[in-house]
């Protein structure tokens, strides 16, 4: 076999493909993770973890730099920041192409593709991020000291950054589309008790409207179909995730959230593709059950490529 | 100081050289926050492929950082992190908040030539 072979090639490299990454390389398997973004996924976006079990606080990029450390310790090869340009996954091995141009083979792939933010995909959105639009209130709270903003969302994320972002703005207004929050009640029990905090339910933002930066925003009326102009300094947009699953339509199973199908091994619907973290279908999405699923899609790859091996000298 | 391997403007005096000594800087003015990681991340990928170009970062809230800051270009920005693009010691281009490899490519690939 050439030297663009593997054992495994895992695709992400969030908690989930690194987690798959070290068990994979520490059992001795040629392993590959090819990852899109930045290493770490989501996990990055967090400014501080104080619930994985064994370590009292730490940042997000701080704990994706230890498990990329881990995985590369232990003889993972890691190329981030690339393109998937082809997958071929049926047959005993798979192909995956990057960047129009070099292509590796594996007996397994493990797709950990995680999440993204969700946009709202609406006139003005690239043309103001960064000059009025936000996705990270942690980041970007504090330029907004005795101004206006606006917090798009209904969800525990959206609830509690408005709240926090109280700290600094004169007056939230919270712009959810539905008559009621998908929050937990102490959340939304919070933002309704803050004085600075106003909602405005059944409703969603059309447009943003500025010059050199944001300085108003459309907002229609579910109802009603009503549209109103709003003067704004800020817009807070936290209206959840949506798994990174557009390159596996069609080749995998996914169900209707484009969430991949897996069983209890973390095995899809085909031979030696597996799949784990938020990408997949599941309840919770947490870094220690994205950190569980690489385990269990790690073991489970070792011991398909270990039965294939026998299947093959038989 | 900011956790990459990029160079590191901490002070007026290496920003200064930094621009003096190279046709073509990109400097990211940010802090180790959700946004800004994936732009340091993309310049350290990027960083052996463009050697045309000065990878360095800069800490947001540091003295040195009001050189970005103060900057007209960066006025009206209010995302971290800042993003500055320098030839022959004069801004080409600048940008607020995340950015993806590929808006990265496409600003470096069209305001400096290899």
């Amino acid at each position: 076999m050439n030297e663009n072979h593997y054992d495994v090639i895992v695709i992400g490299a969030g908690p989930a493909g690194l987690t798959a990454g070290i068990y994979l390389a520490r059992g001795k398997m040629k392993t590959l993770i090819l990852n899109e973004g930045t290493v770490g996924g989501q996990m990055v976006l967090t400014h501080e973890i104080a619930n994985y079990p064994g370590i009292e606080k730490i940042s997000g990029f701080q704990l994706s730099r230890t498990m990329r450390n881990q995985a590369t310790a232990f003889g993972a090869v890691i190329k981030s920041n690339i393109k998937i340009s082809k997958l071929s996954l049926n047959g005993e091995i798979k192909s995956v192409e990057i960047n129009n141009k070099e292509t590796f083979t594996a007996g397994v792939v493990i797709f950990a593709t995680g999440g993204k933010s969700r946009n709202l995909s609406i006139p003005g959105e690239d043309e103001f991020k960064g000059k009025g639009i936000s996705y990270c209130a942690t980041c970007d709270g504090d330029f907004f000291q005795d101004k206006n903003i606006i917090v798009v969302g209904g969800g525990n994320s959206a609830l509690e950054e408005a709240v926090s972002l109280t700290k600094y703005a004169k007056s939230v207004t919270i712009v959810h589309q539905f008559d009621h929050f998908q929050a937990f009640d102490h959340a939304i029990e919070e933002a309704k008790n803050n004085p600075k905090i106003s909602m405005m339910m059944e409703s969603k933002l059309a447009e943003f409207i500025g010059t050199e930066k944001l300085e108003k925003v459309k907002i229609q009326n579910q109802s009603s179909n009503e549209i109103v102009e709003k003067p704004i300094d800020g817009v807070f947009i936290l209206i959840g995730y949506e798994p990174n699953t557009e390159k596996l339509k069609g080749i995998i199973a996914l169900n209707a959230r484009n969430e991949i199908v897996t069983n209890d091994k973390m095995e899809t619907n085909i031979s030696g593709v597996y799949a784990a973290g938020d990408s997949t279908a599941k309840q919770f999405r947490q870094i220690t059950t994205a950190v569980a699923d690489g385990t269990i899609a790690a073991l489970s790859a070792i011991e398909y490529l270990n039965a294939q091996k026998i299947k093959d000298a038989a | 100081m900011l956790q990459t391997n990029l160079t590191h403007l901490t002070s007026e005096e290496k920003f200064n050289q930094t621009l003096k000594e190279n046709e073509n800087v990109m400097v990211c003015c940010g802090r180790m926050g959700p946004m800004c990681i994936p732009v340091y991340e993309a310049m350290e990928e990027l960083e052996p492929t463009y050697k045309n170009v000065k990878f360095a970062d800069m800490e947001f809230d540091s003295p040195t950082g009001n050189l970005i800051r103060s900057l007209p270009e960066t006025k009206n920005f209010n995302g971290l992190p800042f993003t500055v693009y320098f030839k022959n010691g004069k801004v080409v281009k600048a940008t607020s908040s995340i950015q993806s490899m590929d808006q990265i490519t496409n600003i470096l690939d069209s305001n400096f030539t290899k």
